[in-house]
């Protein structure tokens, strides 16, 4: 387990290089700071800064993009949390790929959900033309950047820009759907179209400054508000802007002490390893992540593949789901009986997936393990609880829905690096795909032998192999993120924080089917 | 204040206005202004202090250590107001205030002087056949002087008459009186001074001597009692000499009479102080006596609480005076804020006098002295030893002090040995005076590192969220948080990088110093409390105290040394002048010229109202926006004028020059 977060590591390490040693000295030779300098000057000193989707982009392109273009993360700004989507021109000149636009559109979808003010520091030459099929017509594609804007404001939720550089066509739209907004003098520019297209178009010979510079925008335009000198004086600015916004966080929880867990996260790389076959208790994850390593148990002889019960964290109560194998009937049960309570209680749910499937077979189906599946289906749809999920091993099939995978709208999700997901495992799947090959060579006289078996299922287990990877995932933004199983603890405890700025809906639930 | 407090006697004190909240007005019982900060205007302001004395109904008046202390018309007006003024009688202040005048009463009194023409003939050829008389070097000093003022040391014929027309003319200036005396300049002179009490029964007693030899400036820096290597017989001639000079003026109270002392032991009457001093203290530590009591106890009639028998010295005593002043730039006085002011821990043998507090403003009108620090031991070298620790300890922030000097004087050999003159710190200077303070990389790294715990999350603790991790110690997915430092250090820049390394309590700090290359250090069980930091460094503890102002970090190490590094402002908060024309005076609406009030041609002032309009039912007074002469203004009373419109012209520079 230590190696693959090594690994995890030193793959962070080269996506933060941004586009590369080139492209940031030349971003910083004309004055302007690197985008996580920018996020660092941003953020209160000595603060934390959850950054989400870093893998973003990750071996999707045939180029690399790292980070997929675009910073995004919650921090504290003048001690309010906000989303943070800062663009980075060292990769692309800032350009919006298809996955930046997922990115983007994602944080502003955390933001929504949790309530947290937007800033944009842009510096971005809009959307990659190649692409422009990829990014632009879409539901969710580039419009829908300003859709949120605009729709967030409208919920009371503060979007702001800080101009830093290019903001050229659909681009000029950030800062002119934000409620408030800085541009650095010489620097950010604003315009539908940029001085080439204006000449083309109209003959009009003029300069990007003039066209669109800050001095422009604040004094005459009044698109923007505010004219900063340099990034840094930007940056402050827009901490001032935030501390005017008037937000006050109340979560409406119950909050206890802190204590830290009694027992040493880093143990979880022996206890977890890397084979996801080898079996363990689950409760020695949890005694590593909560509160004092205390956990009251919910029916804790009943159900056993599933464990439930409640605990707190930095203080938060949380109602904890976590597998401890195949889910029968009777677990899945137990999970939405706990679900529905959690919900009622209005006490946030951390999923700890690891989990092949719901148990399948004659008796299984004859218990009925389609409808009681369904129960926790449906209880984990509808819970307006905050829900974090934190995949810990395997996901697989109709347990990644029970559990709270991607598609139930968990607040965050994220995973460790030793963990796999997929509609079921490569074995499996190859082995269904021979099956019926083999059926079909059989019915029709043929004769498949062993090898020829294995060559047909080669590619297909290969196939499989790829796309579990956590990597795969994070770089399609199946998830927020790949993250060191010792950092669990604190991203969950960032992660439900920030969710609770947002306060917690009533849950009504669908029929539950008896 | 003390004293009487503990004496059971109620306080009242005076001040002025930049003393408004200084300590002595926090430890009276009561307090009054007496105006605006410059003393001659409030603490020599007889009128105001005996107005405040009758006010107040008070019985006596100390009057400190300075200011009025040594003023015969003080005195006399205390004693005509029926206000006993704690010191000598008015005229004992007068006869030891006029140095010729002293020296013939000494003279007279059996008291050795120092060879000289202390006569009214001020004729230059006579003083300087006076000069050849008692044979080169001679000293020329004047006659009302005091505190270096009109002294000068002549080392030959020639230059006699130079010198004598500068120490005259400066005579003149200080004093309004230019006659001086010339006498024997001794050399390798030591200063020391007799500690004397006097009652009004006619008893007087020395509580023996102090050497005041290591000065700056003709000023006072070390003072120590008893005098090092004085035998018992010279100890007791200077003594007896001493309470023959007080006798001499029917003396009544503290005073000092100081002498100059050859290398041979012999020792000549300078001068007489009528008042206590502030090195007092190291007098009452050997001696074992409350000086301010006996003063206030001889000012109410008493008689001396002690008899020569009984007065024996025990032990040794130094005192220290801690001024805000640059060593390095010939002793410049320094102002500014006391940011930071914590002395060495105190006890029986470790004392502190000090009249500023940490927030003071030590300013331009008074004395730069921060405090005196006394210490005590059993023999010279153990009082030595606690006087290096104590100055090592010493803690001030805000502008340079002589600290660093005070330690360097402390820990010379000569010095250690006691064999010092008051030429000590001239003659020295290459070993007493502080180095420019190499810094050290481990003080970057204290200062870097207390700069990131200064900053942390905890400032934005939201009462309803008080858990949340949000405000805990940073964090960073699959990273170390890490943060950049721009200091400088006298003019060298520093970037100290410090990134989290294993846990919350440790980091790797990185170096880069001008032209050098990168220095790393990891440091671990960083802990902080108030101002200090400790935290390991290659096994061992390092602890310092950290102090932050606004634009500065000054770190105080173990060993007395402290580093100040600044932390350049980010520049946008430079203020700019903004590129506005100041030559044209611009109609900022659309309004009416209501009135024009100056003519082309005319100078003016910035600031200088131009012309006034109206405009949105509000008037504008148009100005000048820099000095010069009007040009032409192209607005009528009636007219109305566009925004923006060019309402007046100050003529450009070199135009106006070249009319």
């Amino acid at each position: 387990m230590k190696a693959v977060v090594d690994e995890l590591y030193e793959r962070i390490a080269t996506v933060r290089e941004g586009g590369g040693a080139k492209s940031r000295e030349r971003h910083e030779s004309r004055g302007k700071m690197l985008p996580r300098d920018r996020v660092n000057g941003l953020l209160d000193p000595n603060t934390s800064f959850l950054e989400l989707g870093q893998l973003a982009g990750w071996n999707m392109y045939g180029e690399d993009v790292p980070a997929g273009g675009i910073i995004t993360g919650i921090g504290r700004v003048s001690g309010t949390e906000c989303m943070i989507v800062a663009n980075d021109a060292t990769v692309k000149g800032g350009t919006y790929y298809p996955i930046t636009v997922k990115k983007h559109l994602r944080a502003q979808e955390i933001a929504m959900e949790n309530r947290l003010p937007c800033i944009y520091l842009v510096d971005s030459g809009g959307a990659n033309l190649p692409r422009q099929a990829d990014v632009f017509p879409d539901k969710e594609h580039f419009g829908r950047i300003f859709f949120n804007q605009a729709n967030m404001s409208g919920k009371g939720i503060p979007q702001i820009a800080v101009v830093m550089g290019s903001c050229t066509a659909g681009g000029a739209y950030v800062p002119a759907m934000s409620d408030e907004s800085v541009i650095v003098r010489n620097q950010g520019t604003i315009f539908l179209a940029g001085p080439p297209l204006v000449k083309a178009a109209t003959g009009e010979v003029i300069s990007a400054e003039a066209l669109g510079g800050g001095d422009m925008h604040s004094k005459i335009s009044g698109v923007v508000d505010h004219l900063a000198d340099s990034d840094a004086h930007a940056l402050s600015i827009a901490r001032r802007i935030v501390s005017n916004l008037n937000v006050s966080k109340k979560p409406e929880v119950s909050i206890k002490e802190v204590e830290e867990p009694l027992y040493d996260a880093s143990e979880l790389y022996g206890i977890v390893g890397t084979n996801n076959r080898k079996t363990y208790d689950i409760r020695q994850v949890i005694a590593r992540i909560v509160d004092g390593s205390r956990f009251d148990e919910y029916k804790s002889n009943y159900g056993t593949t599933l464990v439930t019960g409640f605990s707190r964290l930095y203080g938060y109560p949380v109602g904890i789901v976590a597998n401890n194998g195949v889910l029968f009937s009777e677990a899945a049960l137990k999970g939405a009986n706990f679900i529905e309570i959690c919900a009622k209680r209005k006490i946030p749910l951390i999923f700890l997936q690891n989990i092949t499937g719901f148990m399948v077979g004659g008796q299984a189906e004859a218990g009925g393990i389609a409808k009681n599946g369904a129960k926790m289906v449906t209880a984990v749809s509808c819970a307006k609880v905050p829900k974090l999920t934190v995949l810990v091993g395997g996901s697989f099939g109709a347990g990644n829905y029970g559990m709270c995978g991607r598609a139930y709208g968990p607040r965050m999700m994220y995973m460790w690096p030793n963990s796999r997901i997929g509609v079921m495992g490569g074995e499996q799947a190859a082995g269904v795909l021979a099956q019926v090959k083999r059926d079909q060579i059989e019915r029709n006289g043929g004769e498949w032998t062993t090898e020829e078996e294995e060559a047909f299922k080669a590619p297909t287990l290969a196939k499989y192999e790829e796309e579990a990877s956590p990597y795969y995932s994070s770089a399609r933004l199946w998830d927020d993120g790949v993250i060191d199983p010792c950092d669990t603890r604190k991203v969950l405890g960032l992660s439900l924080s920030a969710a609770l700025n947002a306060p917690i809906e009533d849950t009504d639930f669908g029929i539950f089917r008896m | 204040m003390r004293t009487a407090k503990e004496m059971g006697i109620r306080t009242v004190a005076v001040y002025s206005d930049a003393d408004a909240n200084s300590m002595h007005v926090k430890m009276a019982d009561e307090s009054y202004n007496i105006g605006p900060p410059p003393s001659k205007d409030s603490y020599l302001d007889m009128d105001k202090i005996l107005a405040i004395a009758k006010t107040t109904g008070a019985q006596a008046i100390h009057p400190g250590y300075g200011f009025l202390s040594e003023n015969e018309a003080f005195a006399e007006r205390c004693f005509s107001e029926n206000i006993s003024f704690i010191g000598p009688p008015a005229t004992a202040i007068r006869d030891m205030g006029s140095k010729s005048e002293s020296k013939h009463i000494m003279d007279k009194a059996n008291v050795p002087i120092v060879k000289g023409y202390h006569g009214d003939n001020q004729d230059i050829d006579y003083l300087q056949e006076q000069a050849r008389d008692i044979g080169y070097p001679v000293l020329i000093k004047a006659w009302m002087g005091g505190g270096g003022k009109g002294m000068r040391v002549v080392a030959s014929d020639a230059e006699f008459q130079d010198m004598l027309s500068s120490a005259k003319n400066e005579a003149m200036k200080s004093f309004g009186d230019d006659r001086v005396l010339v006498e024997t300049y001794v050399l390798n002179p030591r200063h020391v001074e007799v500690q004397v009490f006097a009652d009004s029964k006619g008893n007087c007693v020395y509580l023996f001597e102090r050497d005041c030899s290591v000065q700056r400036r003709h000023q006072k820096v070390v003072e120590e009692a008893p005098a090092p290597g004085l035998s018992e017989e010279t100890r007791r001639e200077l003594g007896e000499a001493a309470v023959r000079a007080a006798k001499a003026v029917n003396y009544v109270g503290a005073g000092t009479v100081e002498f100059i002392m050859a290398e041979s032991g012999k020792f000549y009457f300078m001068e007489m102080n009528t008042r206590l001093q502030v090195e007092h203290p190291v007098t009452e530590y050997i001696t074992g006596t409350d000086l301010v009591e006996w003063q206030i106890k001889v000012a109410s009639g008493q008689e001396l609480p002690k008899t020569q028998e009984q007065l024996k010295i025990k032990g040794h005593a130094f005192e220290a005076r801690i001024y805000a002043e640059d060593p390095e730039n010939n002793f410049m006085p320094m102002t500014g804020t006391l940011s930071h002011h914590r002395p060495p821990l105190t006890s029986e043998t470790v004392r502190v006098d000090t009249g500023v507090r940490q927030g003071d403003l030590v300013s331009v009108y008074y004395d730069p002295m921060i405090s005196k620090l006394i210490v005590y031991g059993d023999d010279r070298e153990t009082a030595l030893r606690k006087l290096v620790h104590s100055l090592q300890q010493y803690q001030v922030g805000g502008f340079k002090t002589n600290i660093s000097l005070l330690i360097n004087i402390a820990t010379n050999p000569k010095f250690q040995k006691g064999c010092v003159t008051t030429h000590f710190i001239e003659e020295n200077k290459a070993d007493v005076l502080p180095e420019v303070p190499v810094v050290r990389e481990v003080a970057i790294a204290q200062a870097a590192v207390s700069l990131l715990n200064s900053t942390g999350g905890v400032t934005n603790i939201n009462a309803n969220d008080a858990t949340s991790p949000w405000g805990a110690a940073p964090f960073m997915v699959n990273g170390r948080p890490i943060y950049t430092y721009n200091m400088e250090y006298r003019g060298e820049s520093i970037v100290a990088t410090v990134k989290y390394a294993a846990d919350a309590c440790s980091y790797d700090v990185e170096i880069r110093r001008d032209g050098a290359d990168a220095t790393h250090m990891s440091v671990s069980r960083v802990a902080t409390q108030d101002d200090k930091l400790t935290f390991t460094l290659d096994g061992a503890s390092q602890v310092a105290d950290v102090v932050h102002s606004l634009d500065a970090v000054t770190v105080f190490d173990q060993d007395g040394g402290n580093f100040t590094f600044d932390i350049p402002a980010p520049e946008f908060l430079v203020p700019k002048i903004e590129a506005v024309n100041v030559n044209s005076i611009v109609a900022p609406m659309t309004g009416r010229i209501e009135k024009v009030l100056v003519e082309a041609g005319t100078y003016v002032e910035a600031g200088t109202p131009i012309v006034v309009m109206e405009a949105m039912k509000m008037e504008h007074v148009l100005k000048a926006l820099t000095s010069g002469v009007v040009g032409q203004i192209n607005a009528a009373v009636g007219d109305i004028v566009e925004h923006h419109t060019v309402i007046a012209k100050m003529k450009e520079e070199d135009e106006a020059q070249s009319n």
